[in-house]
């Protein structure tokens, strides 16, 4: 019996996916978990593990091809089965194409890991295996269904990507992903993103193609601009006990977990939010929603845009700890390798760009945050101390905030209670 | 209220029936002049006398059918098995005559009777006396299983099986004889098959009874310090097996661990899954997880015994598993 290798769910706000090209050519032998594609979605590159197992009798999608979720590339079965049925009534376009295939693996590969696993890749799969093609609890399929969300559209994070209850109220309470998707009950009414322009192209100009990250990535910063109310509060950190403090703890570390300024930025934004569990919040229209975890992202800079590699309760979590993950996950992230669950579920963001000389800037909150807090570059400045002009190291930070979550007063106190960890930062470690 | 131990308890239960219905008597090995293997009936035999108070021949099969006569003819036995891993020996007694007879012979006689046993690992008794068979005997129908975790339910219990037509197994695990708690004075009887919710909680639902019941409540307590409200539902009758309240709580909590000291395959956790899934489908946000005894032979050897039991750590485990 003939099976699809069908385009997996990479992520919640996922809707289609790109075939970049198949590892494997008609009449190849298929096993379970092997990787037989190449993926790209709009935050990574990952590879395309199969579900099914069999002989590889025909391809349904072309290398290039945008596919939605769940849609069939590739039917599996035993070697000679008819599946004429299975690709569209024997239809030549859609039979067994191996010359663009050949043709695609002669061409130089991107240097994604082949090898490597990614076994979030295969778990988010949706299959004939499940009903509905997505892998659920009772419960949750009954709430889905009473609310009329599609389980397709929900990132399961229970084993192998299986959707649970929290996941189907967690997406009932968040904004829609992407603004193309009707709006979900909870949320206010968006107005329509504007379109762009149309530009001419002329001999002055040139054309550069969008990676679906940059895609993603003007997506979510309209949708945030459009319908997040943003006020902004900035604060300035004296950083000298910080700063002798990362000395000293970085003579005791080995080099994989050495301690960045970033990384008690992150702790201290992580501790504040324990203070202020409003900020660590999203606005769902009726309700404000308060996460009872922090995980704090932190914004990377990648090829073609950026990703927020996100530390899972970040409050409890030690400085080493927040270090030793940060750097994997940046490094992933840099190199095409991220894993969907390095980049899903941040509470509160952290963007910082003391590493190019900034004063002070403002970010754009990344939805559903409420917040999300701008770090400009640690600085030595002159300072007034008991009315004596002194050499003083400061930093600035400005948060972004959801005004309708939070007010100014909250922010500032935030920005206080952030301040404080940082100048006193033995706090940090108890 | 006092605090005494289940010990006590079931001391105190007994005494009072023999004391309100002189058909009530007492049989065993060693329960009369040495006062019980556990102590349990210690001064009986002095203040009821030889003929309520009957030591029989080191014979389970004597013990059982003899109970399974007198009950027949109109007295109200309480027969005690030195431990559940003897009533091996007595199985026909009781699950072909004490548990058949009613209905087989058209409800001509009754079987008024309970058998009294002490069950249970984590004593070093090697692996033949250490079982938890509990489901074996809760296998077949005419048979109520009783077992009690705490001295409350055992007192309760107790006084309600010696007044129940019907025989009744009554197991107590031995480990539990010295566990105390509150136990109000004057009678009162609790009904045989109804479970109970023994700790409320939102998060998980843990079903146990006997020394499962108290293994998943040190769990709960520890789950509590992390911030997991754990439910804990005492089933105390393995037949009738009340499922109401943990179908509820299951409704609540979306997720349940079923914790049982027997071993894990064909135990009362399979039972429980069972019925978790047939009566509350639509609810189930999470494999249903059984924390029992490691299918071994219990070893003799103090570390690996405790390694082939249950504990509290499992308990946590096997929740963070599906939380």
């Amino acid at each position: 019996m003939a099976e699809y290798i069908v385009m997996p769910k990479l992520g919640f706000d996922m809707r289609e996916g790109v075939l970049n090209r198949w590892l494997k050519e008609v009449g190849d032998a298929v096993h379970k978990g092997e990787v037989v594609a190449e993926i790209e979605s709009d935050k990574a590159t990952l590879e395309l593990e199969a579900q099914v197992e069999g002989t590889l009798l025909a391809f349904l999608e072309e290398p290039g091809s945008v596919v939605p979720i769940g849609a069939n590339l590739a039917i599996v079965g035993q070697p000679g089965e008819d599946v004429s049925a299975l690709t569209g009534g024997g239809d030549a376009a859609k039979a067994p194409a191996p010359t663009p295939v050949a043709a695609t693996a002669a061409a130089p590969a991107p240097p994604t890991a082949v090898a490597e696993p990614a076994p979030a890749a295969a778990t988010e799969t949706l299959s004939a295996e499940f009903p509905g093609g997505v892998k659920a609890t009772p419960v949750a399929r009954r709430l889905a269904a009473e609310k009329g969300l599609s389980l397709a559209q929900v990132r399961g994070s229970g084993p192998g990507g299986r959707v649970r209850r929290a996941d189907v109220e967690a997406a009932l309470v968040q904004p829609p992903a992407a603004p193309a998707m009707p709006a979900a009950p909870a949320t206010p009414v968006m107005p329509a993103a504007p379109t762009p322009t149309a530009v001419a192209i002329g001999p002055d100009s040139e054309a550069v193609s969008t990676t679906r990250l940059r895609q993603a990535i003007a997506r979510r910063m309209v949708e945030s601009k459009v319908s997040v109310p943003h006020f902004y509060v900035t604060t300035e950190v004296d950083m000298e006990a910080a700063l002798a403090l990362r000395q000293q703890i970085n003579a005791l570390l080995p080099d994989e977990s050495k301690v960045t300024i970033n990384d008690l930025i992150v702790k201290a934004a992580a501790l504040a939010l324990r203070d202020f569990p409003n900020i660590n919040a999203t606005f769902a229209g009726e309700q404000i929603v308060r996460h009872k975890r922090i995980h704090v992202g932190t914004a990377v800079a990648v090829e073609g845009g950026l990703l927020t590699v996100v530390q899972k309760d970040t409050d409890t979590a030690t400085l080493s700890k927040i270090a030793t993950d940060n750097k994997a996950m940046i490094a992933r992230a840099r190199a095409g390798k991220v894993k969907p669950e390095d980049v899903e579920g941040s509470t509160f963001s952290v963007s910082n760009l003391g590493a190019f000389d900034v004063d002070s800037f403002i970010a754009i909150i990344n939805p559903p945050e409420a917040a999300i807090l701008a770090v400009g570059s640690v600085k030595q400045v002159p300072v007034v101390v008991n009315g004596q002009l002194a050499i003083g190291t400061r930093m600035k930070a400005t948060i972004s905030a959801d005004h309708r979550v939070t007010d100014g007063a909250e922010a500032a106190q935030f920005m206080q209670a952030f301040k404080k960890y940082l100048e006193t930062p033995l706090r940090l470690l108890v | 209220m006092a605090r005494i131990t289940m010990r006590q308890a079931i001391t105190d239960a007994l005494r009072e029936e023999m004391l309100r219905d002189e058909n009530v008597f007492i049989m065993g090995q060693e329960v009369g002049v040495w006062g019980g293997t556990y102590a349990v009936t210690r001064g009986f035999y002095d203040e009821f006398g030889p003929r309520r108070v009957r030591d029989t021949p080191i014979s389970e099969m004597v013990i059982g059918g003899a109970a399974v006569g007198a009950a027949m003819n109109g007295l109200r036995p309480v027969a005690e098995f030195m431990t559940i891993n003897f009533a091996f020996v007595a199985f026909d007694a009781i699950v072909n005559h004490a548990a058949k007879l009613r209905s087989m012979f058209g409800g001509q006689m009754k079987v008024p009777l309970v058998f009294r046993a002490p069950g249970g690992g984590g004593r070093q008794l090697g692996a033949t006396h250490s079982h938890t068979p509990d489901v074996i005997f809760a296998h077949f129908p005419g048979l109520k299983v009783v077992s009690p975790a705490t001295p409350y339910d055992a007192k309760g219990l107790l006084k309600a099986a010696i007044r129940s037509d019907d025989p009744v197994l009554f197991i107590e695990h031995a480990t539990l004889y010295q566990l105390r708690g509150e136990v109000p004075e004057g009678e009162y009887l609790l009904p045989i098959g109804k479970a109970d919710v023994k700790r409320e909680g939102s998060d998980v639902t843990l079903i146990g009874y006997a020394q499962g019941l108290q293994v998943a409540m040190e769990a709960a307590t520890d789950l509590a310090k992390e911030g997991i409200e754990a439910e804990v539902v005492d089933l105390r009758a393995l037949r009738p097996l009340d499922m109401g309240p943990a179908v509820a709580s299951f409704q609540k909590t979306f997720k349940a661990v079923v914790v049982e000291e027997g071993h894990r395959s064909y135990g009362i956790g399979a039972e429980v899954v069972a019925r978790l899934q047939e009566e509350a489908f639509d609810y189930m946000d999470a494999p249903i997880k059984r924390v029992a005894q490691h299918e071994v032979p219990l070893p003799y050897s103090r570390e690996l015994e405790q390694a082939a039991l249950i504990n509290k750590q499992r308990v946590i485990d096997a929740v963070k598993e599906i939380l």
